[in-house]
């Protein structure tokens, strides 16, 4: 039973302090699954590098999912793929987040009509926090994505959530 | 005042406190909602196959052993390197010796065909010749049946 379980009746004034500190420590430090797949990689690699630099938001590369607290789609998932990317993202520690990048991972893309081989949206398989769309999404693109994840995280409760 | 080592020691506590304090914190604060995925091997998403204690050969041994050799050789040398012509003579002996103890090893290694990955020809153990004159056979049973 921890914290970040959300178990909370109600959100008195240390409950949402507490909040404000957890998620401000939680979003200043996502790290991401080091983890490309297509074309879409490219601009990913590009948005780490340091131009764009992912590295002052505290996105940094982990080359296993135990560390990782974000995954990037970043690419066409093909149906092999979406197997090896569920197993993934099972692997990866809660809380975890998800963010698919491009057209092909949020619905096929280019391969939604012929694409035999291709899953037609990564959300058919892993539930996706933040799409970003794009052909490949230029780098300021998966940024603004990660910018609204970044909100996501910063409003988020240890309170149970209302029905 | 604090001595030299009670600044390691203040090192020590420090570091083990912290771990402790780390582990404390991420008990209370993370949610535990272990699965069978997040339990099984990290195989880069593939199903985990085989045993992880897999044979190697020998040979990696020795080799890893000779370049123990030459890693410690240059460890060592270094800081010899810095300092050698302050202690004139001396010091050049010392190192030289050091020196032409590891290629005796070195050649030792070398004669022996440790550096061939292939052995050139393994030479099976010889066996001596013993006085025996007369060998006394064992009694043949006859007609027997299988």
């Amino acid at each position: 039973m921890g914290l970040l379980d959300k178990q909370f009746e109600d959100s008195n004034i240390i409950i949402t302090t507490l909040d404000d500190l957890l998620n401000w420590s939680r979003l200043s430090s996502v790290w991401q699954l080091h983890f490309g797949l297509a074309c879409c990689a490219i601009e990913m690699m590009a948005a780490s590098a340091s131009h764009y630099d992912f590295d002052r938001f505290g996105v940094i590369p982990r080359p296993s999912p135990r560390q990782a607290d974000i995954i990037i789609i970043s690419g066409t998932v093909t149906l092999k793929m979406g197997i090896r990317i569920k197993r993934l993202f099972e692997q990866m520690a809660n809380p975890k987040y998800i963010i698919s990048m491009g057209s092909c991972s949020n619905c096929g893309g280019p391969y939604w009509q012929h694409g035999y081989s291709v899953l037609k949206g990564i959300d058919r398989v892993i539930p996706v926090d933040v799409y970003v769309p794009g052909c490949p999404p230029r780098p300021e693109a998966l940024l603004e994505g990660l910018l609204k994840l970044r909100e996501k995280i910063r409003n988020e409760s240890l309170a149970k959530k209302k029905l | 005042m604090i001595t030299e080592f009670g600044k390691i020691f203040a090192f020590f506590t420090t570091a083990i406190l912290f771990v402790i304090i780390v582990y404390i914190v991420s008990k209370i604060i993370r949610p535990a909602r272990p699965t069978y995925e997040k339990l099984t091997t990290y195989e880069c998403g593939e199903n985990p196959q085989g045993s992880p204690w897999v044979k190697f050969n020998i040979r990696f041994y020795v080799i890893a052993l000779i370049f123990l050799i030459f890693d410690v050789e240059v460890v060592l040398l270094l800081p010899w390197a810095m300092v050698y012509k302050e202690y004139g003579l001396l010091g050049f002996s010392i190192g030289a010796i050091f020196l032409i103890l590891l290629g005796l090893g070195m050649a030792y290694e070398w004669r022996k065909g440790d550096l061939e990955w292939a052995r050139p020809k393994p030479v099976p153990p010889v066996l001596k010749k013993t006085n025996l004159t007369k060998i006394e056979l064992l009694p043949v049973e006859e007609n027997v049946t299988p």
